[in-house]
């Protein structure tokens, strides 16, 4: 079967590629554009690993058809970064301790990146709910929480408590 | 190794359905099936369609899409009475994904959204145009063929329409049952009222001698009594990962109980 050649951008960068038909977003972002942020964890929707931004909005890469990303803006934790200067979300898991294995994480800072875009000073209740979609089996998610809060305060400029 | 095509307007996927074709919208069920290896999907089919996106006010009530999301129910001022029902399905990322078409296919334990529909008495608009009622579509559902184009429900009057999931995982967890109800009242009286559960059988169901007994009540301990006594009379449980079949009819007067009289629990 022939390939379908696939263009979007990729945390600002113009992707164009060929993808399988019928192929999910993660395995054409992990495999086919080399970004192993986004991670394979159930394939059904249920965990949350795979989530990336499109459009700006929450999706799961894994239940995305790859075709669908055809001239769609995606972002994922690969682009979080400003060079070697982390993101202040990723700064407060680090040191929050709020990735223990690490294979939710990618998931919890495109989950918590879209929320705080939204709601600048979130409450912890919109937190629990923002993050709802992804699953943590280390942490119990108390650290995740207070990470996202925190890294909310410090980008508002706000002291630490 | 699949096809996909993407026809520029319902009819058109519609014509080019095939005995091995399904309708890809948001992915939820039909990437998740093949994530898993479905054998059987040769093409998958694809509209832009702009009609499937669009909520609007016709004759009979609210036409929703089939490709209108969760989240897009949420944002919609129309649709404030359905909201409930849509925040409560899956996480951010799945009500960013999923239909409402898509949920009127979605297998046990899965269908919340489609369970409110029901209780709406609301209306299968097909991509041929024709209609079907929200019941015998659900009926005949496993031998469906066709695409649905949109569905359509009244609009209930205020606090007529109530809708309580049940699940063990807060804020977002698999419904052990879901209820939705429709009580028009008058004189604070329940009119006729239409009870609908979700995972409670294979596909939605109404709990007909539920309703049938709640007819000319008032909405109190007493007077919903023998309506909370047959909630289960009529549904289908069944045993899976969540809960037991018994474990279900045991709770679900208790469940009913709590919507009827709209007691608020985390």
């Amino acid at each position: 079967m022939a390939k379908v050649p696939v263009r979007f951008t990729l945390n600002d960068a113009e992707v164009a590629l060929f993808v399988d038909p019928g192929a999910n977003l993660l395995d054409v972002l992990r495999r086919g554009a080399g970004d192993l942020t986004p991670k394979h964890g159930c394939g059904q929707g249920t965990c949350g690993a795979c989530t990336v931004r499109i459009g700006g909005e929450v999706h799961l890469a894994c239940l995305t058809l790859a075709e669908a990303a055809e001239g769609q803006r995606i972002e994922t934790t690969g682009g979080l970064a400003n060079g070697a200067e982390l993101h202040p979300l990723q700064r407060a898991f680090m040191d929050g301790f709020a990735a223990q294995c690490g294979f939710c994480t990618a998931g919890m800072l495109m989950a918590a990146k879209t929320l705080l875009d939204r709601s600048p000073n979130p409450s912890r209740d919109e937190v629990a709910e923002a993050i709802s979609g992804n699953l943590c089996r280390c942490t119990g998610y108390e650290p995740i929480i207070d990470a996202i809060l925190t890294a909310a305060a410090q980008m508002q400029g706000r002291a630490v408590g | 190794m699949q096809t996909v095509e993407t026809h520029p307007t319902l009819a058109g996927a519609a014509a080019a359905m095939r005995e091995r074709s399904r309708y890809i919208a948001g992915g939820t069920l039909v990437m998740r099936a093949m994530n898993y290896g479905a054998t059987g999907i040769e093409t998958l089919l694809r509209s832009g369609d702009a009609a499937l996106r669009e909520i609007r006010h016709d004759s009979g009530g609210i036409r929703i899409g089939a490709g209108v999301t969760m989240a897009e129910v949420i944002a919609s001022r129309e649709l404030d009475f359905l909201a409930p029902v849509a925040r409560v399905i899956g996480g951010p990322a799945i009500r960013n994904m999923a239909t409402v078409g898509g949920n009127l296919f979605a297998a046990h334990p899965y269908g919340d959204f489609t369970v409110a529909l029901l209780a709406l008495d609301a209306q299968v608009i097909w991509a041929d145009g024709h209609r079907e009622g929200i019941e015998p579509f659900l009926a005949g559902r496993s031998g469906t063929r066709g695409l649905v184009a949109a569905v359509q429900v009244p609009r209930p009057a205020t606090g007529e329409f109530r809708f309580h999931k049940v699940s063990r995982v807060k804020p977002k967890g698999v419904s052990v049952m879901s209820i939705a109800g429709w009580l028009p009242m008058a004189a604070g009286r329940v009119g006729a009222a239409r009870l609908a559960f979700g995972a409670m059988g294979p596909t939605p169901l109404r709990a007909k001698a539920a309703e049938a007994a709640l007819r000319g009540v008032t909405l109190d301990a007493d007077g919903i009594a023998p309506a909370v006594r047959v909630a289960a009379e009529g549904l289908a449980p069944a045993d899976d990962a969540l809960a037991s079949a018994w474990y279900r009819r045991e709770v679900a007067p208790v469940h009913l109980k709590r919507l009827l009289l709209a007691e608020r629990r985390v």
